[in-house]
């Protein structure tokens, strides 16, 4: 199954840290990724851009609406993902443990739709 | 043949093992139910098989693979559980279990997965492990038919579409999985023990059914103290049921409690279990409770039991899992143990704290202290006071006679 991992944290726990500690810290996201890169369960990650730097598009009666934002007031924001292959559930949440900012964020699991789980679910 | 009792008693495992077999929850109690409807029509003539449950789950897994022959889309599947299933074929030598290996412990561990809703877990947990049915669980947790129906949909889908594994968690997992389907067990006994209102006998079914639960889990994970822990703290709680509430309904104090209403068999065997918990060391939350009844149950006399040592537990226990309501009990233990002024001064304390503030047993339990320490009026107060926040009908009517005795 494939699975994304959504890196949920504080944009202003980043922009507080010394150089060392970003230092630190994408050093062990570097570990992180070449272990799940060997363990060949690696599809896609990347760091997003703050907040700031994001685009909303919406098409509303034919018409493209483009604004800033978005702005919702929320304590974590996305800053980033991973796109996993994993055996199961409990495969993906074990690799979401080891992200670093699990430790002051959050990750959120999402499994992807594959071709056979959708005909599962069209059964049921 | 009573079908309803071999329901009860084996649906967790021929489910667990249809599960295994086929990989899928809806399509493997569907089977089952298939294949009960075949048993009623053939056993009356042809008699019981030697090994009902063997019997069953062969039809239940043929009736499976040739549904799925019907439906094209599950050629690969079918094939899968073909080859999973090689013995097919030798399905008149189905008198061995060695056939079919308990698969209990991973049905349980997916129904106490932590990323299905507690509720969901619960409800799960009782319908597909313990056969208890929907209409059943609805009725013990006093939730619409419709609701618990959509709850356990729900969580099917969920284990589905989220890829939660049908497995025993790796053994890095396993103390803080073991730790979720503990307190699964645990809420579906206390539902049973302590439950406010409902069904008195389904009541009482959901304490024996948490028992078996312990019983299951005490069996496949030997190793796991808690879990020996757990069981002996349901034992020696509902060793109590038959004299903890008296012939009105009424509730009974301990103290008061007929003790030769107590189930003298269930207190040893918990003792037994609760003693070999606490000999492997390290004592977790449920050897400590289960300590705790142990030495109430075992006390030489209803009032004297080692108080001192109860309130030293509820130490323990507050160091590891702070909470108001543990420290409600030490101030008991305190007051019965060392003195009722010192016990009192801990319950005040507890008050002025108003972490507790809806929580009935600290006025009920501030109320019997100044009750035994002869200050009357106080205690009609707090009694008035726990009154007016108790919503359990049993208590209330406790707390009622409690205060009506200080009244005359």
């Amino acid at each position: 199954m494939q699975f994304l991992l959504l890196i949920y944290d504080a944009e202003a726990n980043f922009s507080n840290m010394s150089p060392e500690e970003v230092g630190a810290m994408y050093q062990e996201y570097g570990k992180f990724t070449q272990e799940i890169t060997a363990a060949g369960k690696h599809r896609a990650g990347g760091q997003l851009k703050p907040i700031s730097s994001a685009s909303t598009v919406r098409v509303r009666n034919g018409k493209r609406v483009v604004t800033d934002g978005p702005f919702a007031e929320t304590k974590e924001q996305l800053g980033g993902y991973y796109l996993v292959e994993a055996a199961d559930l409990d495969d993906a949440i074990a690799m979401a443990g080891k992200i670093p900012s699990a430790r002051t964020g959050s990750i959120e699991v999402r499994p992807l739709w594959v071709r056979e789980a959708r005909a599962d679910s069209a059964k049921g | 043949m009573d079908f309803e009792k071999l329901h009860r008693e084996e649906s967790g495992r021929m489910l667990s093992t249809l599960i295994g077999l086929l990989g899928d929850f809806d399509l493997a109690e569907e089977m089952l139910q298939e294949a009960y409807a075949t048993a009623m029509q053939k056993w009356p003539a042809a008699g019981v098989p030697a090994n009902p449950r063997a019997w069953l789950v062969s039809t239940a897994r043929n009736k499976a693979i040739d549904r799925l022959r019907r439906d094209r889309r599950f050629d690969t599947k079918r094939d899968e559980i073909a080859r999973h299933t090689g013995f097919v074929s030798q399905a008149g030598d189905d008198s061995t279990d060695k056939m079919f290996p308990d698969d209990r412990l991973r049905l349980i561990f997916t129904c106490c997965h932590p990323a299905l809703p507690t509720e969901a877990q619960v409800a799960l947990t009782l319908q597909t492990v313990s056969g208890v049915t929907t209409e059943e669980i609805s009725r013990a947790f006093l939730v619409p038919l419709a609701t618990m129906s959509q709850r356990l949909v729900r969580a099917k889908r969920k284990i589905r579409e989220a890829g939660i594994p049908y497995r025993v968690p790796s053994e890095e997992d396993l103390p803080a999985r073991l730790e979720a389907v503990l307190l699964v067990v645990y809420l579906i006994f206390n539902e049973g023990y302590l439950a406010s209102s409902g069904d008195a006998l389904i009541r009482r079914e959901l304490c024996a059914e948490a028992i078996r639960l312990g019983r299951v889990l005490c069996q496949l994970l030997p190793r796991q103290t808690e879990a020996q822990a757990l069981l002996g703290l349901m034992l020696l709680h509902d060793s109590r049921r038959d004299a903890r509430v008296g012939g009105d309904g009424e509730l009974i104090l301990l103290e008061e409690q007929n003790r030769d209403l107590w189930h003298w068999e269930q207190i040893r065997e918990g003792t037994r279990l609760t003693e070999s918990a606490l000999r492997s060391g390290a004592a977790g939350a449920y050897a400590v409770q289960a300590s705790i009844a142990a030495l109430h149950a075992n006390a030489k006399t209803p009032k004297e039991p080692d108080w001192r040592q109860i309130a030293g537990l509820y130490d323990i226990l507050l160091r590891d899992n702070p909470s108001p309501v543990i420290e409600v009990n030490r101030a008991v233990a305190v007051a019965m143990g060392r003195s009722l002024e010192e016990g009192l001064a801990l319950l005040d304390d507890l008050e002025k704290r108003g972490e507790l503030g809806e929580f009935h047993l600290l006025p009920a339990a501030r109320a019997d202290v100044l009750r035994r320490l002869g200050r009357a009026t106080e205690a009609a107060d707090a009694y008035r006071q726990a009154l007016a926040l108790a919503t359990n009908d049993v208590e209330r009517r406790f707390l009622g006679r409690m205060l009506a005795k200080l009244e005359s």
